[in-house]
């Protein structure tokens, strides 16, 4: 499988009023043809930022990135953090496109789809309309949307909500990108719907070789379509495997937490476990591990360097790396108990 | 779409019916004989009662009213014999004091008051939408700060302080467009004429709504700029540019048109401080003569005719919006 983008110490950081907000720090992952690589984590964690950061869509003026972003365009790569707008103009929406979570706002209420669809083929290769609009008629199609020709001259607000992310997901095709980013491509669509657009994605992603990057909080979506996974907290990769590493044997304590707050229809005590607290403000972020203080396994870590170094990232597979001060045979023993409970 | 428009003219004919029931009955309250104000310094009991009879102030309200509405379709005959006086419908009333049936007056200072509203709102329209996009563009940078200035001032400077000024420099100092003494020029009989005759009254009134519009075009700029749409056509690979002039101030621009729609509607009715200053002999300036000397007939008319340019704008404004909007449905 051919690598498609490589990230490596990825440090994101906005100037705000209150202070320098770290938003990314240090975050590495790569991506193959044919292969879905997830980022989970909750609101803040830094996930939607890897990604924009991947299309070049953060301001030039508020936005300081370091590290590098390669990306494999059609054999040679780019370093997307030094490119400047024109060269990273001409990599978005063809080498690299991405889908947005709520198709409702995504559209452009007042063109019609598919010139909307249109444009992101002519951009790239102009002069060139009647392609351009048999190309999205073709995607459209291949989306599964009935009468494509005819939904074409619609508006969005003529479509669905699901029907509007495939929309999405057509025009994110019109120029064959070999890496799709999905952020949260289903976390605004009825659960029914959702299971359509996974399934449409996994079916495409064969069919056109690429590799996905999906950006989500929800480990069922997780457990469905994705086949490594990333997990973050507070700016920085937590622990990163397969997606059987991550379900059956997660190492750090904060996928743990997660895995846990899934609620189950099974489960009999009746309160969901939430991790409790909140997450760390990315601005002043404390000098131990950011999530010492949600941890509730913090008393077994025998150095007591929670409060006081962040933990590396360290492997104990060829794919699974995660970051904790607990000795990992303890981690082992204690999370291999959690989940037994939770798959009884 | 013809369903739309007819249920929109039975409402507005009602609207039009109240606000005229509504003036005429202000005016029949008000502590005034309009049979005495109809005649000069040499006023006899006599000479009032033959015109209270011929004006009809003689009957009760309600049949005053009647005898209003029917002249606008039927015409109207004041007196009789040979002292007679006839205004052909649609006849809204006749102006003892000019003399004249007031739609006769109506007809002559109504060019002049649209004259003034579209040249105004032309200029405007250029410069506020052109200040406000120049203004988001360069946001936070010298452009944009030197925009609020104008804003600032052209807002705070009432338009007889701007319109004056205009006056006395542009015209008195420097000479460089005459005093408009000479009157009305149409624009189909000399177009240069007609431009320098409104020039200075169209910069004092487009002054004052620039600064408006270049505001609210800055601000729903940059909300646009703001929406995921216009990530999406970032993350196409669009260049700034397109984004900009295509994406983004397409959606700014339904919003604009009915800006543009009330507040024209707005001067139609009169703008009694420009048309004062600058001596224009229109709609605003005839509204006040006949508020100062109580012309009932001429208020009542000029204020009619307000209204229906109101109720007109607003359904030219909804059409425009449903062409400019897919979303909206006439129905």
């Amino acid at each position: 499988m051919s690598e498609l983008l490589r990230i490596e110490d990825l440090h994101v950081s906005f100037k705000t009023d209150d202070g320098l907000v770290r938003a990314v720090d240090g975050v590495s992952l790569t991506l193959k043809a044919g292969e879905t690589v997830a980022i989970v984590g909750e609101s803040g964690s830094g996930k939607t930022v890897t990604s924009l950061s991947v299309m070049g869509l953060h301001k030039k003026g508020s936005a300081q990135i370091s590290g590098s972003i390669s990306l494999n365009d059609g054999g040679t790569f780019k370093d997307v953090v030094s490119l400047n707008d024109d060269q990273i103009r001409d990599i978005r929406g063809r080498a690299v496109a991405m889908i947005f979570q709520d198709p409702m706002s995504s559209l452009h209420p007042y063109y019609k789809i598919g010139n909307q669809l249109a444009e992101a083929y002519l951009v790239h290769n102009p002069g060139k309309k009647k392609e351009a609009m048999a190309r999205a008629i073709e995607m459209l199609d291949l989306v599964g949307i009935p009468e494509p020709a005819k939904r074409a001259v619609e508006f969005p607000h003529q479509f669905s909500g699901g029907m509007r992310q495939r929309v999405m997901i057509a025009m994110a095709l019109m120029n064959s990108p070999q890496i799709l980013i999905a952020d949260e491509p289903t976390t605004a669509l009825d659960v029914t719907v959702q299971a359509q657009i996974l399934a449409l994605l996994s079916k495409l992603k064969k069919e056109f070789n690429m590799g996905i990057l999906l950006i989500t909080h929800d480990l069922g979506v997780v457990a469905q379509v994705a086949d490594r996974v990333n997990v973050m907290y507070a700016g920085r990769i937590v622990e990163e495997g397969s997606v059987d590493d991550i379900f059956y044997s997660p190492l750090a304590p904060y996928t743990l937490g997660l895995l846990k707050s899934v609620p189950r229809v099974t489960a009999n005590n009746d309160r969901l476990k939430a991790i409790p607290g909140q997450p760390p403000s990315l601005i002043n972020l404390p000098v131990g591990c950011p999530f010492a203080p949600r941890c509730e396994y913090k008393q077994h870590s025998s150095e007591a360097g929670c409060n006081t170094t962040k933990p590396a990232l360290i492997g104990t597979s060829d794919t699974h790396r995660s970051r904790c001060h607990i000795p990992e045979s303890l981690r082992r023993d204690l999370f291999g108990k959690e989940i037994k409970e939770l798959q009884a | 779409m013809l369903k739309f428009i007819g249920r929109r003219a039975i409402f507005a004919a009602f609207t039009i019916l109240i606000v005229s029931a509504v003036v005429f009955g202000i005016f029949s309250l008000l502590p005034f004989d309009p049979a005495a104000l109809t005649c000069g310094q040499r006023c006899t009991d006599q000479i009032v009662e033959a015109n209270r009879v011929r004006l009809g102030f003689d009957k009760p309200i309600y049949e005053q009213y009647w005898l209003f509405l029917s002249g606008i379709f039927l015409g109207r005959t004041y007196g009789a014999g040979s002292a007679a006086f006839t205004c052909p419908a649609p006849s809204f009333g006749y102006s003892f004091n000019e003399n004249a049936c007031v739609t006769d007056m109506i007809v002559e200072a109504l060019p002049i008051t649209i004259s003034l509203a579209i040249g105004a709102l032309l200029l405007w329209l250029t410069v506020g939408i052109g200040l406000g996009i120049v203004a988001a563009k360069f946001k936070n940078r010298w452009p944009d700060t030197s925009s609020s200035v104008f804003v600032l001032l052209a807002t705070s400077l009432p338009t007889f302080v701007t319109g004056l000024a205009l006056l006395i420099w542009v015209s008195i100092k420097w000479k460089l467009i005459p005093l408009s003494l000479q009157g009305y020029t149409s624009i189909f009989d000399n177009p240069f004429k007609f431009v320098e005759y409104f020039i200075l009254p169209w910069i004092t009134l487009a002054i004052a709504y620039a600064a408006i519009y270049t505001r609210f075009t800055r601000a729903a700029l940059l909300e646009t700029l703001g929406e995921d749409y216009i990530r999406t056509a970032r993350a196409k690979g669009v260049g700034e540019r397109v984004v900009f002039f295509k994406h983004t101030l397409r959606a700014v621009l339904a919003p604009l048109i009915t800006l543009a729609g009330l507040d024209f509607a707005g001067l139609v009715g009169g703008a009694i401080i420009t048309e004062t200053i600058f001596n224009l002999p229109g709609l605003g300036r005839l509204t006040l003569r006949s508020v100062y000397e109580f012309d009932l007939s001429v208020v009542l008319a000029t204020t009619i005719l307000a209204a229906v340019v109101v109720i007109m704008m607003n359904l030219i404004v909804d059409l425009f919006y449903a062409v400019l909007d897919p979303r909206v449905r006439i129905t």
